[in-house]
């Protein structure tokens, strides 16, 4: 018999093999997800929870104030979404050009303009089935997947049997880290671990590119040459490479410039050819990405304007807090009290808030209106983007008490 | 961990072949592999004067807590499930190449050894382990990829 799958929304792996015990109406085991996908999936299904001011009300009063809010304000902000299906971030998309309103996701202070580089055919991409089929070295620069995405070596990039890859990991792949201190994926990747300081990467990166060009490596940080030369001439064996670029590179250069220049270097210098996947971390940040670019250009930080759309830095969460250009705040799936900055996070004390999220947050302890969600994946089905661009569509695997994102923004559009 | 020497110095090494192996070296590598069991040497059984090292040995060879017949201890507090030992399990890939071998769900789950349930690592099957039996060999394929450290094996 043909077993019976779900996807997991735990990540942004969205990992499509798992196995679920059902006891009565709650998911009683898990098979094959990691302990992120089994918390993650076994989230306590609630009621649904409609509260104004911290009181009980009935759906209809919440979506109403909601509304109310959201048409008082002159300029509200839209944010969050990464945990949100695709069809639900169409519909924020949709409110927001109504509303002419600012709409922002956490990828602004986070992998957005990788995200970009990639839609805009800046690095060559790949899927991670391609990886495990083909990939003979994963390279982790600035990403810790053992810990970030539990399963990432396991289902993809290091340590499976694929098409092209069939005597496995100890003799047909090489993984290598570079971090600025040993994770737990620099652990596995043993001796292929390279240790920079922090802020080291555009330097390191430099460096590469001398030892992959012939010249010899140097740095201020005095990382031994001989070293750096051995792990050009890794690279430069590659048949199929892949780096996964995290936060850690993403935050430690001032632009992509560096990481461009290695790419074409190694795509020149190589066997083979050099492929780049962003490490997302929330199961459908680069959906939104794809979704907003795909409608207008941009993949964060817009303002609907009558038709129009502004793009830049000031129209991102964290400017536009700042700067205090925004009067009302619709935050869906996210928590920016708790993970915002403190002298940026408390100016959305200032402003109504509008929160819809399957936990009780800060941001939902302190929100005018406060709607409890279907947990995606769990409750609610849909399709989200995959950190590969791969859409992965997903079933819910129990009987929702609590309606999805996609259904409250309906009804708030409806309301409007 | 214990190693052969170890066990040899806890014997009479006399060398009386009462247990059936030709000396009391063959005897400790017996004692290693668990074919045999301290209580298969008559004399460190019997005579008084090797009680304490008789103690000894049962206390080194004899099954650790919590550990699997092959010696085989998962700390679940620090598994996270990221299932690579799963994957690189050589006889898990062998019993079931299209499924964990290639990083998916098991699709047959019969010989098996590691699987992750409920976002940790559980072993069953040991007896399939290569580091069990008469043939065995010292692989260490789940115990390399742990990041966490959470598997061990005892010897």
């Amino acid at each position: 018999m043909e077993k019976e799958y779900y996807v997991c929304t735990g990540c942004g792996l969205l990992c499509d093999d798992i196995e679920l015990e059902m006891e009565k109406d709650l998911i009683g085991k898990v098979h094959t997800a990691c302990r992120v996908g089994v918390a993650h999936m076994k989230e306590s299904p609630g009621e649904a929870e409609y509260l104004v001011d911290g009181k009980k009300v009935d759906e209809k009063t919440a979506i109403e104030e909601a509304a109310s809010v959201l048409k008082a304000a002159r300029n509200p902000l839209i944010f969050g979404l990464g945990t949100s299906t695709n069809e639900a971030q169409k519909k924020a998309i949709e409110l927001a050009e109504k509303l002419n309103a600012t709409l922002d996701d956490t990828s602004s202070f986070c992998l957005g303009p990788l995200i970009e580089a990639i839609l805009q055919e800046k690095f060559k991409t790949c899927t991670l089935d391609d990886v495990r089929n083909k990939a003979d070295i994963s390279f982790f620069w600035g990403s810790d997947p053992a810990d970030s995405h539990p399963r990432h070596l396991s289902k993809f990039s290091y340590f499976p049997r694929g098409q092209e890859k069939q005597r496995g990991w100890e003799e047909e792949r090489t993984a290598i880290a570079v971090d600025i201190r040993k994770s737990h994926t620099a652990k596995i990747c043993g001796n292929e671990f390279y240790q920079v300081p922090p802020g080291g990467d555009a330097e390191f990166i430099e460096a590469l590119i001398a030892g992959l060009s012939g010249k010899l490596p140097k740095t201020s940080f005095k990382f031994p040459p001989k070293k750096l030369l051995e792990l050009a001439n890794i690279l430069k064996g590659a048949r199929f490479g892949v780096i996964f670029v995290g936060l850690g590179l993403i935050y430690s250069l001032e632009n992509l410039e560096p990481l461009i220049k290695l790419m074409d270097t190694l795509n020149e210098k190589a066997k083979g050819d050099f492929y780049l996947i962003p490490m997302v971390g929330h199961y459908n940040m680069r959906g939104f990405n794809e979704t907003l670019f795909e409608k207008t250009g941009f993949v964060n930080s817009v303002k609907f304007e009558e038709g129009s759309v502004k793009h830049g830095p000031g129209y991102s969460v964290v400017e536009s807090l700042k700067a205090k250009t925004v009067d009302a705040a619709l935050i869906i799936g996210s928590d920016p009290l708790a993970s915002l900055p403190h002298s940026i996070a408390k100016q959305l004390l200032e402003i109504p808030l509008i929160t819809i999220d399957p936990c009780e947050t800060l941001s939902s302890r302190k929100a005018k209106v406060s709607i409890r969600s279907g947990v995606s994946g769990v409750e609610a089905g849909g399709s989200a983007t995959r950190m590969d661009g791969v859409q992965v569509p997903f079933r819910p695997a129990i009987d929702a008490k609590r309606p999805s994102d996609e259904e409250i923004l309906s009804k708030l559009m409806e309301a409007l | 961990m214990t190693n052969a020497m170890e066990l040899y110095q806890l014997l009479p090494k006399t060398n009386c072949k009462e247990c059936g192996k030709t000396s009391c070296m063959a005897f400790a590598v017996a004692l290693l592999s668990r074919e045999l069991t301290a209580d298969d040497c008559p004399p460190l059984k019997n005579e008084p004067k090797f009680k304490e090292k008789y103690e000894k040995i049962n206390e080194l060879a004899g099954p650790a807590g919590g550990a699997t017949e092959t010696g085989l201890i998962v700390h679940e507090e620090l598994c996270f499930g990221c299932g690579n030992c799963v994957v690189a399990c050589p006889v898990n890939v062998a019993n079931d190449p299209y499924g964990v071998g290639s990083g998916n769900a098991p699709k047959k789950n019969e010989k098996l050894i590691l699987t992750i349930e409920d976002g940790i690592v559980k072993a069953q099957n040991v007896d399939e382990c290569r580091r069990f039996g008469k043939n065995k060999i010292l692989c260490t394929g789940c115990i390399v990829t742990c990041p966490v450290e959470a598997i061990e094996f005892v010897v």
